[in-house]
Order: structure tokens, then C-alpha cells, then sequence
């Protein structure tokens, strides 16, 4: 059943909020971080108001209960990653952390001056700069796949780079936070695994919207971020492979994380725990559980289907727009991500007048400099949709980038010219 | 080249956003773009390589990667004769960067030092949250920068190294 918008606006209190003159709020800048429902503000207030307490140390009734509610949030991150097992489930602070995390402990002690690293052009800084920090530390050499003109990258092109560079670990985006590019990880995976490489997938703007089964993938580490996932910020979540894990040594040293501490050293805990090192985001962990069972009620697939009929609808409305240029892959390999240029145009500005319009939508180069620099454009403006979009919401923004185009195009105005400036007050 | 970042020290009170009531206060970007700013836009003061520049230097703005060039032609008396400005960004960067090239020519490097961040904004004119003061100050900063920056192998000149300007930070 297809899923009905307006209903779903319902749930999500932020939607009714109005801007300047009275406009309302057009949120189109859900890839940079999502809104959240009713639910989850009230699963959160609850834990606050009801049953607060640090985890995993009091032996009173709130850390119990605590306890279990955060354990609780384990599993069913767990479920929606069809995990083998909670242990396989650490809670980081975000996206960022957890790949810093996987950098710092798995690269230091399996990476040497002799690896590569292979990435691809289409990644965020945060799956970017930690290999490059590794690289700092360790001497190995990091590699980029390109991005075809087509804004892909061929099964092919990937099957070779790995043969050729041989790569210790192939970490990749499962969808392009710019271009909404989704790759096959499943197979690309397959590939790496044929040569022996170890496989990260940076999931931040999958999980929003798809099912994501880590097992079916065969990926070690998959990760994402709870502020995405309609979940609360501060915290994210790293899948790794137990055997993976627990072979890694410890990152963040401190609470929790020990089994036992005395003046000469330390022995670490079990997984996971192992991994999260002092008090954990235990609101937040029941906020995402709240979130990760919302969207799947809702329907993940229903949810996909949804942002991906609006951003075609955008695309193919704005692809008639005199000076609009669009960036990313046909329609069918598509997240609900559109970016685009107005020649003539600086996207700060797009993004400012769209604001005017009370319309949100993100101008720069997204954390992906390289990509930008790849195609040639310093900054794109990119309006990315979620489940409680409408097709009404696409509309006012075509017609506000168009009124974008007339205000900006040059009409031969002059300065005045006289050397006394008029401060305007 | 340097990195340009303001938010610590001039974020004004009014834009921070505390409350909902917050939104009556944030300025309209009507009056942002307003005549006198997309005037200087369309036909900027000075826009170009300064060929006969004593000083130069450039700088990005990291949220959004615009560069922009300021190139100085200090007089015998020190007094800047010719101030010019390049590179490409939003109509507030570009904007500010045309006023602030007029403003400064006949002034001394004392009176550029002495141009404070506070005197550009309002300069500019039109109030800005502080994600737009960041592009409306780049031009601002790379012409304190360039002042600094002498083009001819005169180390002895060169305090640039000294210039404690604020920090650089990335988007985030
Ligand atoms: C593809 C991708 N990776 C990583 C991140 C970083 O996520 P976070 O800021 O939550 O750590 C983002 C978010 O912008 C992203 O889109």
C-alpha cells in the first residue's frame, strides 16, 4: 500500500512549526538529518521523567530498569540489521565515531606501510579523513574509485581495482549523500570478500530508507547514525563481525569497558562492551529503538518508494528549468536525493532565497570535497526527501527555484558611484 | 592561504537559537539581498588582478570552499593606493568584498588593522545569521591577511606569520 504522507505528518510535531512570515516549513534537507516523531521524543521524555538512571552499575531499581531499556534498544537495532547477534551491536556517538573507531582499533593493528586502503570518490569526509589519519600513522596508501559520467561505478571497474591494489579493506558508501547513487553492496562486497579485502559499509543514508540485512550483505562493519533514522542525535551504531571484533583491541579507554583494572594494567570486557567505553547514550539508544520500530510499521520499502516518486517528480520538473543542472544517476539507482546548480547562481544563495520561501534544502559541498572537486563545482544546492514529504512540497519547490533564477539573473544594475558609501543601518 | 572561521567571536545574541520565538527576530533574506547589495554584485568595485600589487594573499570560506583574492598596491607613504579583489562565491561574499575595496583605498595600514569585523557587517549593511557573516567576512579577512603579505622576497617585511587572526574550523 502505498504510503500516505499526510498521515504520517501527523506524527511528527516539528512539521507544524511556521517560519518567518507565517510560511510554512518545507523540510528538504532530511540527508543532512531527519525529523523525529512523536513517539520518539515521548519514549525519550519517559525515560527521563520515569526511569532515568546510569546503566550496567546500580543495583537499584532505575539502573534496572535503565539497563533494560538500553539493552532493550540493542536488540532491536539488532532485528533491524538481522544481526547474528547483540554482541555484534556497539553503540558510538554517530556515523563518524563509529568509523573512527573501526579505523583506530582495526586499522592500527592490522594495517601496515605495505596496505591499501580503497575508497570511493563518492564518500563523506567522515570515511575519508580517518583513513587518511591512519594513513598518517601507518604509511599505507589510500585509493579512490571514480565516479562514471553516469554517475556510477561499473561492477567491472571495481572488480578490477581490487584485483590490481589488493586493498586490506574496501569501505564504501552504501548510497551517495551528493548524487543518491545506490551501489550494489551486496555484490561489491562479494568482490572484496574474492580478494581478500575486509568490507566497510558507511550505511548513514541507507539505513533512512531500505531494509538492511548485514548478513545477506556479508559486510564486516556496516554503520549509521540514529539522527538519520527519524532516531535522536549522539548516537550511532557500528555492526561488526563478532570474530572481527572481538580480536580487535580496545579504542576509547575508561568505564565500562574493563573487566578488571589494577596499577599495572587492564583486561578489556566482553563485547559489547568492550567498545563503548563510559556512560553510553542510553536516551538516545531507546530514542533510536523508538525510531528503527516507526520505520519499520511504517514500511522501509513503502518508505524508498515513496522519496523515490518525489525526487523524480523534482528531477523531472527542474530538468525543464532554463539554467538548472542536476547531478546523479538515472531514477531507477536512486535514493530520494536531488542536487543541482542554477547557472549564474551561487548555491548559498538558491538555498537563502529557497529560505525565504520557507523551503530547506542544504547548499555546499555536503562533507564530500573530493567528490565536488571530481565534477568540477566547489558547491551544489541539494534538497533530499523523506516519508513525510508531499508531492505539494515538490512543487513549491520547483516554482521558488524558478522565481531563484529571476531574481539572481543579471539585469545590468549598477553601483553607485559615489566613493561615500551609504550605510545602510 | 588561510581558513576563515567567526563563529566563536561573532555570533550576536540575537541569532542564537534558543527558543521558537527566535524565528521573529532572524532577519528576512528580502532585505539580505537587498538593491544596494546586489548592485555591488552585478558591478563590483575593483573585481580583478591588481598587475602593479605590492600585497596579496587569498582565502577560503570552509563551508561552502569560495576563494577570494585581495591584491593591495601599498603607496611610498604606505597608504593603500589600489585594492582589488578576485575569485568567485555568493552575492553576499562578493558583495561585501566590492564594498569593502572601496572603502579601503587612501586608507593606512593602520586604519585597515584598525577596521574591525564589527565596522564590516555593518558596512555591508543588511543584518546576517552568522552562517552568512561567515561569507560576508571572508573578504575582510583575506584583505587583513594581504596587508600582511608582501609579494617580493622581503622576509624582513613579512609578519604574516605573526597575524593572530581567529581560527579555522570546518563545516560541520
Ligand atoms: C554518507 C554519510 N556518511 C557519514 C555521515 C556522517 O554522519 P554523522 O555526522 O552522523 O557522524 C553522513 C552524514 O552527513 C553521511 O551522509
Amino acid at each position: 500500500m502505498p504510503l500516505d504522507p499526510q498521515s504520517i505528518r501527523q506524527d511528527f510535531p516539528i512539521l507544524k512549526r511556521r517560519l518567518p512570515g507565517d510560511q510554512p516549513l518545507v523540510f528538504l534537507d532530511n540527508a543532512a538529518s531527519s525529523q523525529r516523531p512523536q513517539s520518539v521524543i515521548d519514549a525519550m521524555t519517559d525515560c527521563y521523567e520515569n526511569f532515568y538512571a546510569n546503566v550496567h552499575r546500580g543495583i537499584h531499581t532505575l539502573s534496572e530498569e535503565s539497563t533494560a531499556g538500553y539493552e532493550a534498544a540493542r536488540v532491536t537495532t539488532q532485528q533491524f540489521l538481522n544481526a547474528a547477534s547483540q554482541r555484534e551491536v556497539i553503540f558510538t556517538s554517530g556515523t563518524t565515531a563509529a568509523i573512527n573507531l573501526v579505523a583506530r582499533s582495526w586499522g592500527d593493528a592490522h594495517v601496515t606501510a605495505d596496505d591499501t586502503i580503497l575508497l570511493t570518490i563518492c564518500e563523506h569526509h567522515a570515511n575519508i579523513v580517518p583513513w587518511h589519519q591512519l594513513a598518517e600513522r601507518v604509511g599505507c596508501r589510500v585509493e579512490f574509485l571514480l565516479i562514471n559520467d553516469d554517475y556510477s561505478i561499473d561492477t567491472e571497474t571495481v572488480a578490477e581495482a581490487l584485483q590490481r591494489l589488493q586493498p586490506k579493506l574496501f569501505a564504501f558508501t552504501a548510497t551517495s549523500n551528493v548524487l543518491g547513487t545506490v551501489f550494489p553492496v551486496q555484490q561489491w562486497a562479494q568482490l572484496a570478500k574474492e580478494n581478500g579485502a575486509t568490507v566497510l559499509v558507511d550505511a548513514a543514508q541507507a539505513a533512512p530508507h531500505q531494509a538492511i540485512d548485514v548478513q545477506d550483505w556479508d559486510a564486516d562493519f556496516v554503520i549509521f547514525s540514529g539522527h538519520k533514522v527519524c532516531g535522536p542525535s549522539g548516537i550511532g551504531v557500528l555492526y561488526g563481525r563478532e570474530a572481527l571484533l572481538a580480536a580487535m583491541p580496545p579504542f576509547l579507554g575508561g568505564g565500562a569497558m574493563i573487566d578488571r583494572v589494577t596499577v599495572d594494567g587492564f583486561t578489556s570486557a566482553e563485547l559489547p562492551e568492550k567498545f563503548e567505553a563510559g556512560t553510553p547514550p542510553i536516551v538516545e539508544a531507546i530514542g533510536l529503538a523508538r525510531a528503527l520500530q516507526y520505520l519499520q510499521d511504517t514500511g522501509l520499502n513503502e518508505i524508498a518508494r515513496h522519496e523515490r516518486d518525489l525526487a523524480a517528480a523534482a528531477e523531472q520538473q527542474l530538468r525543464d528549468v532554463e539554467g538548472v543542472n542536476l547531478f546523479g544517476p538515472r531514477q531507477s539507482e536512486k535514493a530520494g536525493i536531488v542536487s543541482f546548480t542554477i547557472d549564474g547562481v551561487h548555491p548559498h544563495d538558491i538555498a537563502q532565497w529557497l529560505n525565504l520561501r520557507g523551503i530547506a534544502v542544504r547548499a555546499g559541498h555536503h562533507c564530500a570535497m573530493p567528490l565536488h572537486e571530481h565534477m568540477g563545482l566547489t558547491a551544489t544546492a541539494r534538497a533530499s526527501f523523506y516519508l513525510y514529504n508531499t508531492l505539494d512540497e515538490v512543487e513549491q519547490l520547483v516554482d521558488a527555484v524558478k522565481q531563484t533564477r529571476e531574481k539572481f539573473a543579471r539585469s545590468g544594475r549598477r553601483r553607485r558611484r559615489s566613493s561615500i558609501s551609504s550605510s545602510s543601518s | 592561504m588561510i581558513s576563515v572561521d567567526f563563529h566563536h567571536f561573532l555570533v550576536s545574541i540575537a541569532f542564537l537559537p534558543a527558543m521558537a520565538s527566535v524565528s521573529s527576530s532572524m532577519p528576512s533574506e528580502q532585505d539580505i539581498y537587498e538593491e544596494h547589495v546586489l548592485d555591488h554584485y552585478e558591478d563590483p568595485y575593483n573585481r580583478g588582478e591588481l598587475a602593479s600589487a605590492t600585497h596579496a594573499d587569498e582565502g577560503k570560506n570552509p563551508l561552502c570552499g569560495d576563494v577570494v583574492q585581495v591584491s593591495l598596491r601599498l603607496a611610498g607613504d604606505g597608504k593603500v593606493e589600489e585594492a582589488f579583489f578576485d575569485g568567485h562565491g555568493c552575492v553576499i561574499s562578493q558583495a561585501s568584498a566590492s564594498m569593502l575595496m572601496e572603502e579601503m583605498e587612501g586608507k593606512t595600514p593602520e586604519e585597515v588593522k584598525d577596521f574591525t569585523a564589527e565596522q564590516m557587517l555593518e558596512l555591508f549593511g543588511p543584518q546576517l545569521t552568522p552562517n552568512r557573516q561567515k561569507c560576508c567576512l571572508l573578504p575582510w579577512r583575506v584583505l587583513q591577511s594581504a596587508l600582511h603579505s608582501p609579494l617580493e622576497e622581503d622576509e624582513a617585511d613579512d609578519d604574516a606569520a605573526h597575524f593572530s587572526g581567529p581560527s579555522l574550523s570546518e563545516e560541520n
